[in-house]
């Protein structure tokens, strides 16, 4: 296998962004990689984009094709293909761009992220959502996405005495780095009474314990190591790629606090980077609801089993703490457009790890490691990302 | 929605009468039915086996759904569990009839027919199982 290096990244402004369209989104991040990594429109070999769900949220399907022609390259007639994993879709697509080039099919593959959501009313959003969840025996029966992590949450708090104020904690830290990242959808900090006072969704997660409805893109080019140098001085290997899937449905899970798929996602991109959860400088997790964040830092190793609500409390995951997590402010405050996340998380460790993540900057960060998780948890890809 | 009635009453054995299967090989039983059991794989092809679930478990975790899409409105707030039924499986289930505030994980449940949801007023109505809290 060939080894592989992101050369450039792009990423929209994240939020409710009632001006732009899924075409708009998509072409800004790409063209933003492309220019980063100083590449030229015949140097790209292939495209892949990852998105949940544009036929429920904006009623387009084929994006694979739609992607390369807004972006205009339908003329060089290069492939283009869509990748689906319900949230993990970001993270799907990075990693079959990343396979692409490591089986040497390509040298030069641009990946990208899309999901625009505010084009459909709220609750036909949260509809949306819950189809990564199992609709026939979840979601039938009064199932919400939220109720889903809210009982995961129910069953930690019960097992570990993980207590509501460490999950608000989550969110408190996430607002504080979205506050220094100028893409973030919210850019100000909370206090814990605020997500402790937020309307209830689904005891024991209220509103501020929930990532919010989004839009955007993200696109990163990636481009075999050996070719990366004419391109950049700032080469950012992938070390690790690892992918796992679970059973959709959380009831029939081996543990309901354990995401699985995480663990063994995880478990195969730390073998094959060689490293250990302890080598790790900071990390992008999967967010989507606090306790997600909770369960990401236990399943990832970062932290043992039942520990993960006492770490955050211990201030173990902010900006200055020995980890770092979601120095962009995570799926909670920096957004939640589902396609782009896990490209967006990428984005996110090539900035840090080049030194150009500004007021967020983690000090002297070699090593990062992304997690996104597709429903609620049967699908999970973790990369790891060094600098070179 | 609008969709085709048959995707509602081709699950009528298991909503209405929690018919499970069993793997024959290993003896483990799973709900919804399979058509392969994932421990046994190849081996259990053909050799899954109907049974009926006796409907008592107990509450592994729950949430008091205080957001719900349309169809659910009406039932807000109403509490959704994971259930551990006897025989092994867990399945995803409303539990009713008592106080949100009762629910407790290790409560033990007893299954109920009821309406699960409905397509505003002029919709389709679809039944199922829910729990309550079992009676002995």
């Amino acid at each position: 296998m060939r080894e592989v290096a992101v050369i450039g990244v792009g990423l929209t402004k994240f939020g409710e962004l009632w001006d732009k369209s899924f075409r708009d989104l998509i072409a800004e991040a790409g063209s933003k990689a492309i220019i980063d990594a100083n590449i030229e429109g015949k140097d790209i070999d292939a495209i892949y984009v990852g998105s949940m769900s544009s036929g429920r949220f904006v009623g387009q399907e084929h994006i694979g094709a739609l992607v390369a022609d807004v972006s205009g390259f339908s003329y060089t007639h290069i492939p283009a293909t869509r990748v689906e994993g319900a949230c993990a879709s970001g993270g799907l697509a990075v990693r079959q761009g990343y396979l692409s080039i490591a089986s040497g099919m390509h040298d030069i593959v641009v990946v990208g992220g899309v999901e625009k959501m505010n084009d459909v009313g709220g609750t036909s959003a949260t509809e949306t959502l819950a189809t990564a969840a199992d609709q026939e025996w979840e979601a039938f029966f009064g199932a919400t996405f939220p109720a889903i992590y809210a009982m995961i949450a129910t069953k930690h708090m019960h097992d570990y005495g993980t207590t509501k104020e460490q999950l608000a904690q989550v969110a408190v830290k996430n607002h504080a780095n979205g506050a220094l990242n100028p893409n973030a959808q919210y850019q100000r900090p909370i206090k814990l009474d605020a997500v402790l006072n937020s309307t209830m969704v689904a005891s024991p997660l209220g509103l501020m314990d929930c990532s919010p409805v989004s839009d955007g893109a993200a696109a990163i080019v990636l481009c075999a190591l050996e070719k990366a140098k004419r391109y950049t001085d700032k080469i950012i290997k992938i070390t690790g790629s690892g992918q796992a899937s679970d059973t959709l449905a959380l009831h029939a899970r081996r543990d309901i606090t354990t995401l699985d798929a995480t663990v063994h996602a995880a478990k195969k991109a730390y073998k094959q980077a060689g490293v250990t959860p302890k080598d790790i400088d900071l990390a992008e997790v999967h967010d989507c609801f606090t306790i997600a964040e909770i369960c990401a830092i236990e399943d990832l190793g970062f932290v043992k089993k039942g520990e993960g609500g006492r770490a955050v409390e211990d201030n173990i995951t902010t900006l200055d703490g020995s980890l770092p997590v979601n120095t962009s402010g995570g799926l909670k405050a920096k957004g939640h457009p589902v396609g782009a996340t896990g490209v967006a998380q990428i984005v996110e460790l090539v900035l840090q790890l080049r030194g150009e993540a500004g007021k967020r900057q983690v000090k002297g960060a070699k090593r990062g490691l992304a997690h996104n998780v597709g429903g609620s948890g049967a699908t999970c890809t973790v990369h790891i990302l060094e600098a070179v | 929605m609008g969709e085709a009635v048959a995707r509602f009453w081709r699950e009528i054995p298991q909503r209405y009468n929690l018919i499970a299967n069993k793997c024959t090989v290993c003896d483990k039983i799973f709900f919804p039915p399979r058509d392969a059991c994932p421990y046994c794989r190849r081996k259990s092809i053909g050799k899954m086996k109907d049974v009926k679930l006796s409907g008592r478990g107990e509450v592994v975790t729950y949430s008091v759904v205080h957001v719900a899409p349309e169809n659910f409105e009406e039932q807000v707030p109403y509490v959704i569990a994971i259930i551990k039924l006897e025989e092994g499986p867990q399945i995803t289930a409303q539990i009713v009839d008592c106080d949100v505030k009762d629910v407790h994980i290790g409560m033990k449940v007893e299954q109920t027919f009821r309406r699960i949801q409905e397509e505003g007023y002029t919709g389709a109505i679809y039944y199922g199982y829910k729990f309550r809290k079992a009676k002995t």
